[in-house]
């Protein structure tokens, strides 16, 4: 279910949530999966002991990858042509994360999204963009 | 990361996609797939990372017979000189990624990665003092040596925790 450029305005805003109270597990089963297995993000102890952070945290790719999904969902599979960002703030176990994307120009085929990821305080986690082709 | 060879399989992103919380049926069902525009299972946007798994010298794997800096009977396996807190030795914090997609992959491709020079550069940081930032770049190429994605790193080593 690709987007229509006839159905495309500028300012245009998709969102979803995508993730209630992020589990310890699931940043486990990333590292599982990705292969990043930086004990920052699945050790406990080692992160407030030794790194002195106050608890483990996500990786970036995690968030990326969460929000990844919310623009496969409404650019459609296969869409994708640029996607990038810059990850502002940590995410933390227990974090519920918001994303939005929203259309900053339409061109020739391609529509390009602004990308915004925030966590229950209203602070921004991850900023970027992303590109896609549409009908 | 430079990987010789990572090919692409199906469980990998059945399990990638359980992982980001993603159930669109495309990573899961090579049935389902069939009725999609692709035609078939592909792997999720941010996939290519994991090319990590395939890289024989990736410094955030325990590898079998050396040390590991995570816990053990102690908060960390490896006791090292204190150059830079931030990273607690875990090799920094990523700041940014790119990906631009020359077209999606799918099970059966035998992917390459090619790591090119990156710029670094420093900046002062409000929150951890000292930041250096290092940029890689790194060309995904298929069985046929076709560009598949280009993507960018930035990965940043701050001089103290960031401040909370």
């Amino acid at each position: 279910m690709a987007l229509k450029a006839d159905d495309l305005n500028v300012g245009d805003t998709y969102s979803e949530c995508l993730v209630e109270d992020l589990k310890r597990t699931q940043i486990v089963q990333y590292a599982g999966a990705s292969g990043d297995y930086n004990p920052l993000h699945t050790d406990e102890i080692f992160t407030v002991e030794v790194a002195k952070y106050p608890s483990v945290f996500a990786h970036g790719m995690l968030t990326m990858g969460m929000t990844g999904g919310m623009l496969t969902n409404y650019v459609g599979d296969g869409r994708l042509t640029k996607y990038g960002v810059r990850f502002t703030s940590q995410v933390w176990p227990g974090d519920t994360l918001n994303s939005t994307a929203t259309v900053e120009s339409l061109q020739d085929g391609l529509v390009n999204l602004v990308v915004e990821t925030t966590n229950q305080h209203g602070v921004k986690v991850l900023s970027g963009y992303a590109q896609a082709r549409i009908d | 990361m430079a990987v010789e060879k990572f090919p692409v399989e199906a469980s990998h992103i059945m399990m990638f996609a359980r992982s980001v919380g993603d159930d669109n049926q495309i990573y899961y069902d090579d049935e389902y797939a069939k009725t999609t525009e692709p035609g078939t299972v592909i792997a999720p946007p941010t996939f290519a990372q994991s090319s990590a798994q395939f890289d024989p010298d990736y410094f955030l794997r325990p590898k079998i017979g050396e040390p590991w800096f995570g816990s053990g009977g102690q908060p960390t396996g490896i006791t090292r000189s204190a150059s830079g807190g931030g990273g607690g030795g875990g090799g920094g914090l990523h700041a940014e990624q790119h990906f631009e997609y020359h077209r999606h992959v799918k099970p059966g491709d035998v992917l390459t990665a090619s790591v090119g020079p990156g710029k670094t550069w420093e900046k002062e940081g409000k929150r951890s003092g000292k930041l250096v930032f290092s940029e890689t770049v790194t060309e995904y190429r298929d069985q046929n040596g076709e560009l598949v994605i280009t993507a960018r790193g930035v990965g940043v080593r701050t001089e103290r925790p960031v401040d909370q």
